[in-house]
């Protein structure tokens, strides 16, 4: 079955994973600009990584056949450099006419401070001045439900936001129902130690249906599976799902979402 | 929406790997205790234990719950807390 993958940090993968990601069926990814396991030094090192994101990471994926997107930001992990967070911030518009951006991500909260809320508001007033869409992160293990709630309150808190337009990622069985009912899209990780588990993501497609929710592997540098996507594709067969219900979340919620940004060209298969 | 299964169907599927689940978080508790002396962190000791009790649980929602088990509390006031005010009416 043809899917996205719509959160991937390609930059950590090898091109062996490129090619085995195609040939089970990945014909789009999206990259959201994340933490390269040190911080940053300067606003340089975030322009060469924006460089990289949006020219040597799309000529990668298209050697396989593989459409790829991009997401600009400082993460929280690097937020708490209030400083640096805010030249890059105004360094992001130099790149947001690049065809492979999908808007300003992944945004969001890491240990729930105020340094990192400080920069999720200025990250989310960029991307509503200039109508970009917005790919979240929200926290892991015990910050989760807090940060969650914290980031719903700040986009909840700015009249400017449109939920069809936000993405809220790695929601799990405790963060779900207040995204889905704000209107927001939600996206479920399809991770092996932390987050959740392709059975788990099957369970609430199960419970919540399939309006508004992608599922993605966030495969990067640490313990995390490229392939994970099609291991929930095949535990949703496994229990009987029609394919239409499949390839909804799989394919065409995340073609959906994505359509929102007007540089979104996907190309679908030669018939 | 759930396929078409039955309970049966889901149990039979699920019994030997649910079976390894407890054996492994069997195999944990006893690793721990083997250490001896205190628990680094009781906290999460307890934790645990309130854990595999919520399973217990004669009623759907275990997931949940034991999701908020382990998470931190939100505060409600956290915008005044940190003295950020809300962008559209600063």
């Amino acid at each position: 079955m043809d899917y996205f993958d719509p959160h991937i940090h390609m930059v950590s993968r090898t091109t062996d994973d490129y090619l085995t990601l195609a040939k089970m069926g990945c014909v789009a990814m999206s990259e959201p600009a994340f933490w390269a396991g040190y911080d940053r030094g300067s606003v340089e090192g975030f322009r060469d990584y924006f460089e990289q994101l949006t020219g040597f990471e799309p000529q990668r994926a298209a050697q396989h056949g593989i459409q790829h997107y991009t997401w600009l930001c400082i993460n929280a992990k690097e937020a708490e450099n209030v400083a640096l967070s805010r030249e890059v911030i105004a360094m992001i518009p130099e790149f947001l006419g690049r065809r492979n951006v999908l808007g300003i991500g992944e945004i969001g909260l890491n240990k729930n401070t105020k340094n990192e809320a400080t920069v999720f508001l200025e990250h989310m007033d960029l991307a509503h001045r200039l109508g970009e869409l917005i790919l979240i992160h929200t926290p892991h293990l015990q910050d989760k439900y807090a940060g969650t709630r914290m980031i719903l309150d700040m986009l909840g808190g700015d009249a400017r936001t449109d939920p069809t337009r936000v993405l809220v990622d790695h929601v799990e069985e405790h963060t779900i129902r207040p995204v889905l009912e704000a209107g927001y899209w939600a996206g479920m990780t399809l991770y092996p130690v932390s987050k959740c588990t392709p059975e788990r993501a099957a369970d609430m497609i199960e419970l919540y249906g399939p309006e508004r929710l992608l599922v993605n592997s966030a495969g990067d540098w640490g313990p995390s599976k490229p392939t994970a996507v099609p291991d929930f594709i095949y535990e949703m067969r496994r229990r009987g799902h029609e394919e239409s219900l499949i390839r909804r979340v799989v394919y065409d919620n995340p073609r959906r979402f994505f359509s929102g940004c007007q540089r979104f060209e996907f190309r679908t298969r030669p018939a | 929406m759930p396929a078409n299964r039955t309970a049966a169907e889901v149990l039979e599927r699920e019994y030997l790997l649910v079976r390894a689940k407890v054996l492994e978080i069997a195999a944990s508790l006893d690793r721990i205790d083997r250490a001896g002396g205190e628990p680094a962190d009781p906290a999460r000791a307890a934790q645990l234990r309130e854990g595999l009790r919520l399973l217990l649980a004669d009623n759907p929602g275990r997931a949940e719950a034991a999701q908020a088990l382990f998470s931190l509390p939100y505060d409600a006031g956290w915008r005044a807390s940190f003295g950020l005010a809300d962008p559209t009416h600063a």
